[in-house]
């Protein structure tokens, strides 16, 4: 291995690049199909803007796959990137949004948001970014003290704070009568199907920051990966840095899930993947998890879009029967 | 000489159970200081407190001259530098990725290194002999080259005050031996202040300059290894028959084990 001066930078521009391109394509993909079966040559046309493009597919491509695979790609982004922070916070290879329950106290904060009749943005966003926080910190009291580092406490706890969580969201479902709400059961097991260009342009401009934000303390998450103690004595500042990994991890998640629900284990594909691939470095992990999460749920969304002969099913469908098993079997590893 | 680290008053108590109470002690400059005493005496909890990693609730610290708590974390880091016991990894790092993260102290936010901070890791590597070991992963490592890599770590810190809590408390003989000579060695060339905790009554009366013994947070003897490793004192505070004599190869005491004797009436009262 090569270990000349900026060997770490060149080492993140090359793999960042190399990812964008996979994403691109698949982003392309995404487009290209769909239940309305068109040759790629006129969905390129569509794309580059071109006269005499059919309009009726310029309005498919534009108004209805281009939203929802940016929307895809931002959610995976934020999920991976999610459970890559949750890893390295925890100490756990396991750690993820979703099994944490933090994903599942952001749904319960986000549907407490649509009852009382909030607007989806800032008022629902603002409710599940409370539940998320609040699940959170009923987690972390939960596995408290030194024993957070135990997996077994920290996982024991997650399910029991997402079985909880599971409950209160079916509890506040069958209580209502929202019309709301019809769909809802649809929209907990992840549904990427209602996005619009303004709102996924939202999104897109409140995850950017925290992407860049992760970016900025992933070799502190380097540190950290060395027990707390350590990381102080090697400079870093842990209150701090934990505090604004949570929060900003928080705020991403809730502002993910009140868009599209419950995806499960996404966070734990790609990190894993990832980390086999390229290394425990977080600051190539953080780049590559965006760009790679974001490919990997654009390919689970367009399957869900594809394979039922009529309709379509929740990406979340897809994205748990390849992430849990995958959970399962890392479980049984760990454990040697 | 300097003063590397002045202790005053100090105490710590984790709730209502006071573990250290009110030492006060200084370690002079280019020291190899021992701190050695029974499960439980307040040694490793001693060490935090110097790493700024436990606040003291009373006393002072003062590191060269300056309080403790006025250094931020960045600036402690490029003076003190811990090795743990034995740190368990779950994350695949390689030998070089995890010395070189001594840098950090050193480095921006990012930790991006120059090619200066790959020359002092490649140093540290060679002088703690695990410089064939760089591309491997840390769970690959026996617990001898593991020990040392976190040794390589701390010296690519390039602190002023090295810390170590028990570094040999899982090695066999030999490592043993190699750990306490390098840092000797780190003293000598570098002029390393080396602060251990240990367990090894005789490793400590071969390498410290000086010794601290505590017993139950409170500091039972101070001094030259021939003056704290008294029969009488380590009898005292280990609380069993031991036989101390001069070692036949130095002049500094030697402990040993007595097997079976009858003396024996231990803190709990287990007869035995």
């Amino acid at each position: 291995m090569n270990h000349k001066t900026p060997f770490v930078i060149k080492r993140i521009v090359a793999v960042s690049l190399l990812l964008l391109l996979l994403l691109l394509i698949t982003m392309f993909i995404g487009i290209s199909m769909g239940s309305t079966g068109s040759g790629l040559k006129a969905v390129l046309q569509s794309l580059s803007g071109e006269k005499g493009a059919d309009s009726m597919l310029d309005t498919i491509v534009w108004q209805i796959r281009f939203p929802r695979v940016l929307l895809a790609a931002l959610v995976g982004a934020t999920l991976s990137l999610g459970g890559l922070v949750f890893q390295a916070l925890l100490r756990n290879p396991l750690a993820e949004p979703y099994i944490l329950g933090i994903s599942g106290g952001s749904a319960i904060g986000a549907i407490i948001g649509i009852l009382a009749g909030l607007s989806r943005f800032p008022g629902v966003s603002f409710t599940a970014f409370l539940g998320s926080i609040a699940t959170l910190v009923l987690l972390l009291i939960m596995s408290s003290g030194q024993s957070i580092l135990k997996k077994n406490t920290l996982l024991l706890s997650g399910v029991m704070v997402n079985a909880f969580c599971s409950a209160i969201i079916m509890f506040l479902v069958s209580m209502t009568q929202n019309a709301k709400l019809h769909n809802i059961i649809f929209w907990l097991m992840g549904d990427l199907s209602m996005s619009d260009i303004g709102q996924v342009g939202i999104l897109a401009a409140t995850l950017l920051p925290c992407f860049i934000i992760l970016f900025l303390y992933s070799h502190s998450m380097n540190l950290l990966l060395m027990g707390n103690e350590m990381a102080q004595t090697m400079g870093v500042n842990i209150r701090r840095v934990t505090t604004i990994l949570l929060v900003t991890t928080s705020f991403m998640v809730s502002s993910t899930v009140c868009h599209c629900g419950l995806l499960g284990f996404v966070g734990l594909v790609m990190p894993h993947l990832l980390r086999l691939i390229l290394g425990p470095d977080h600051r190539v992990l953080v780049p590559a998890c965006i760009l790679s999460g974001g490919a990997y749920m654009v390919i689970c969304d367009l399957l869900a879009r594809l394979l039922p002969q009529q309709g379509e099913m929740p990406a979340g469908v897809i994205t748990a029967m390849i992430g849990a098993p995958l959970f399962m079997y890392l479980l049984k590893r760990s454990k040697r | 000489m300097k003063k590397a680290v002045e202790i005053k008053g100090l105490s710590f108590s984790y709730s209502d159970n006071e573990i250290l109470k009110n030492l006060s002690f200084s370690v002079p400059e280019g020291e190899f200081f021992i701190i050695i005493g029974p499960n439980g005496s307040g040694k490793t909890t001693l060490m935090k407190t110097i790493a700024g990693i436990l606040k003291p609730q009373k006393g002072s610290i003062q590191i060269f001259d300056r309080p403790l708590k006025e250094y931020a974390r960045k600036d402690l880091a490029k003076i003190i530098a811990l090795v743990p016991q034995m740190a368990a990894l779950d994350f695949p790092f390689t030998v070089t990725e995890l010395v070189l993260m001594g840098r950090s102290p050193h480095l921006s936010m990012l930790g991006f290194e120059q090619e200066k901070d790959m020359e002092i890791a490649e140093n540290a590597m060679a002088l703690t002999g695990i410089d064939h070991l760089a591309h491997r992963t840390l769970d690959q490592l026996s617990g001898g080259e593991c020990q040392r890599v976190f040794i390589a770590r701390a010296i690519c810190q390039e602190p002023k005050i090295i810390l170590l809590d028990e570094p040999t408390a899982s090695l066999d003989l030999a490592h043993q031996i190699k750990v306490m000579d390098l840092m000797e060695k780190l003293k000598k060339e570098i002029g390393f202040t080396v602060i251990v905790v240990s367990h090894d009554v005789n490793l400590a009366a071969m390498y410290g300059s000086h010794l601290l013994l505590l017993n139950a947070g409170i500091i039972a003897s101070l001094g030259k290894p021939k003056d704290v490793l008294t029969c009488h004192m380590l009898e005292k505070t280990y609380n069993c028959k031991l036989l101390v004599d001069e070692s036949p190869v130095g002049s500094f005491p030697r402990v040993t084990l007595v097997p079976r004797s009858e003396v024996v009436e231990l803190e709990d009262g287990v007869n035995l």
